[in-house]
């Protein structure tokens, strides 16, 4: 009975509250208008492919319009994912990506802190930027020129065969990319050099926010400048080092695509192929377009829920780190 | 003292031979590559060449800029570039600044709406459907239209509109101006500093862009200098399956340049641009980046 009463008292301010939304929504109009393009935009460009992931779940068939097809094809369930998991790609495609990914981060995720604190232990200004701006190149270079650049350097005539013979390390050049077993490592050392000096930023930038009063301290305390680097940045970059590792492990899926693609070979494809570049191969080379949509949604859903797990993790480890 | 100072200084010793070993692994391989592409290919073949030329030869950087179809990629990287930087900063603008408003209705679900498509996509074969369907595959705007939106870059814009002083738009508002014009004549141009460093990452972006190249356009006209690049080091891959003994014949029949000297050529060409540029992007991508951070 008290819910009746109360019914048209919560209903009045709730008429109110609309109108007023709706007038504050038409002062708006220009605000609006300028939202439109990125609106429709990304509702094409990023949330259509989202509903086309229906494909997934038929037999697919080109031609015709591609929203019509959703009729035409026939509906197969999670036949296509149950093909992915038993045919035994699975395995191989997820071994190569997380491995790649761990190498990935077991070289290239303590590379910018030693970058870093290196760095930062240079006196002059003009030589911390000249080291810095170095080190940042290989970022913003595409992987095609990076791959054209790492290939050349591991070829048979290549400076690393060459330093591996004088070392008597191997008496014949390596064939890095006609043997699989290499190639996790290329890949991961490939990351390394391309990030290390980008990557290197974050832990600058903490650094620089480190009170001066520390180092006097320690200095008083007769520290040398090693243990200033252990006992004094080191622990300060402490919370950034936990939030950014917690984050890198909810990308481990997100092994890549331009550089395993640019790489790989015949040879080496036991091994080189992750999840996107299987996608690639079998979604539109081979055709099978289900197929790739499926294997795309599996990891599209994986990589979502991880990411999600790993900044809401971040996040609180953030706030416990605050006090 | 003086064994502190001591120990001091070997440290300091270790830091800067690490140092010196980062920047050698850094900029060598660049180097390595420009020195193999102004050496003449037959010469190149015999191997051996790590710090300096041998035989100086231009030869395979005449053959690669008169070469029509990569004469023609750089024109279309140009194009795109071009086109697409400042199309995409204005649409990216033109988003943040209704999005920092906080009197905006609707804009907390609305800045999700974007938010949500940095974290879940479609994947590769859906979004190759829905580039067939608006008749986007092998046309130029393939390059321009889908990266139109960025998210990460918005929340930049955004965040640096937000810092803005209030009374600015306020006093415009009160002079009787609407939202547009504010925009115009207010807001844009004080965010021309955080404009200009998206927009350099957007024509960077722009320049190193291959995928959409390589994979949405099949006409040759439509062929940019990173998509040419792979087909080149396509060729040399599988080439290199081949023997040693049948490439060294196949180079002693082109004596002048090589596929791997052009290969060589070209990857100069197409980093020369980076090499020019990402010195001046330093200065703004450190704080942007900060504020990225500090968003997520």
């Amino acid at each position: 009975m008290r819910a009746y009463a109360e019914q048209p008292r919560r209903a009045a301010p709730l008429a109110g509250r609309r109108t007023e939304l709706w007038k504050r929504f038409r002062q708006q109009k220009y605000l609006w208008l300028m939202i439109v393009p990125a609106f429709v935009c990304t509702l094409i460009f990023s949330y259509a492919p989202m509903f086309g992931l229906y494909m997934a779940f038929i037999n697919y068939k080109p031609g015709g319009s591609f929203v019509g097809s959703f009729f035409r094809g026939e509906f197969v369930g999670l036949d296509w994912f149950r093909y992915f998991f038993d045919n035994g790609d699975f395995w191989i495609i997820m071994r190569n990506t997380l491995a790649q990914s761990l190498l990935s981060l077991l070289l290239g995720f303590p590379a910018p802190i030693l970058l870093a604190l290196a760095i930062n232990e240079v006196r002059s200004g003009a030589f911390k930027r000249i080291f810095q701006t170095i080190s940042y190149l290989p970022h913003f270079i595409s992987w095609v020129i990076a791959a054209n650049i790492i290939i050349t350097l591991l070829s048979s005539q290549g400076l690393v065969n060459k330093v591996l013979m004088l070392l008597h390390i191997t008496d014949e050049p390596v064939g890095f990319f006609q043997n699989g077993h290499y190639f996790w490592w290329i890949i991961a050392s490939a990351n390394m050099w391309k990030d290390m000096g980008f990557n290197a930023i974050m832990y600058l930038a903490g650094i620089s926010s480190i009170n001066p009063e520390m180092y006097e301290a320690a200095k008083v305390d007769g520290a040398s400048r090693m243990k200033q680097t252990l006992y004094v940045t080191l622990p300060a970059l402490r919370p950034t080092i936990v939030i950014l590792l917690i984050l890198a492990v909810g990308g481990v899926l997100n092994a890549g695509f331009d550089q395993q693609y640019l790489m790989q070979n015949d040879l080496v494809l036991k091994y080189s192929d992750v999840i996107d570049t299987y996608t690639y191969r079998y979604g539109l080379q081979n055709s099978m377009f289900s197929y790739g949509a499926a294997v795309g949604l599996f990891k599209s859903v994986v990589a979502f829920i991880l990411v999600l797990a790993m900044n809401r993790l971040a996040k609180r480890v953030n706030d416990q780190s605050l006090f | 003292m003086r064994s502190r100072s001591l120990g001091d200084r070997f440290y300091s010793g270790i830091v800067y031979a690490f140092l010196l070993v980062v920047v050698f692994a850094t900029f060598y391989p660049f180097w390595n590559v420009l020195v193999l592409s102004v050496n003449s290919a037959a010469d190149s073949i015999k191997g051996g060449i790590y710090f300096w030329p041998r035989e100086l030869s231009f030869t395979s950087y005449k053959e690669i800029l008169t070469d029509r179809e990569i004469l023609h990629a750089v024109w279309v990287t140009f194009a795109r570039t071009v086109v697409g930087t400042p199309l995409a900063v204005l649409v990216i603008t033109l988003l943040a600044y209704p999005l920092s408003n906080r009197d905006l209705v609707l804009r907390k679900p609305i800045t999700l709406y974007f938010i949500f498509t940095m974290y879940f996509g479609g994947g590769l074969i859906p979004y190759y459907m829905v580039l067939k369907s608006v008749h986007l595959i092998d046309t130029f705007w393939v390059f321009v239209l889908p990266g139109l939106v960025n998210v990460f870059y918005m929340i930049l814009v955004r965040t640096f509109i937000e810092q803005l002083p209030q009374e600015l738009a306020e006093s415009a508002k009160i002079d009787g101006a609407n939202d547009l014009q504010i925009f115009v004549r207010v807001i844009f141009p004080l965010t021309t500093p955080v404009l200009a460093t998206i927009a350099l990452f957007i024509a960077v972006g722009h320049w190193n862009a291959w995928f959409d190249s390589y994979a949405f356009t099949y006409k040759s006209s439509l062929k940019t200098l990173q998509a040419v690049l792979v087909k080149i080091l396509n060729q040399y891959q599988t080439g290199s399956m081949v023997s040693d003994a049948q490439k060294l014949a196949d180079s002693a029949k082109r004596l002048a340049v090589s596929p791997d000297t052009i290969r060589m050529a070209a990857t100069v060409v197409a980093t020369l641009p980076i090499v020019l540029v990402y010195p001046f992007l330093q200065r703004y991508f450190v704080k942007g980046m900060m504020l990225g951070a500090v968003k997520s």
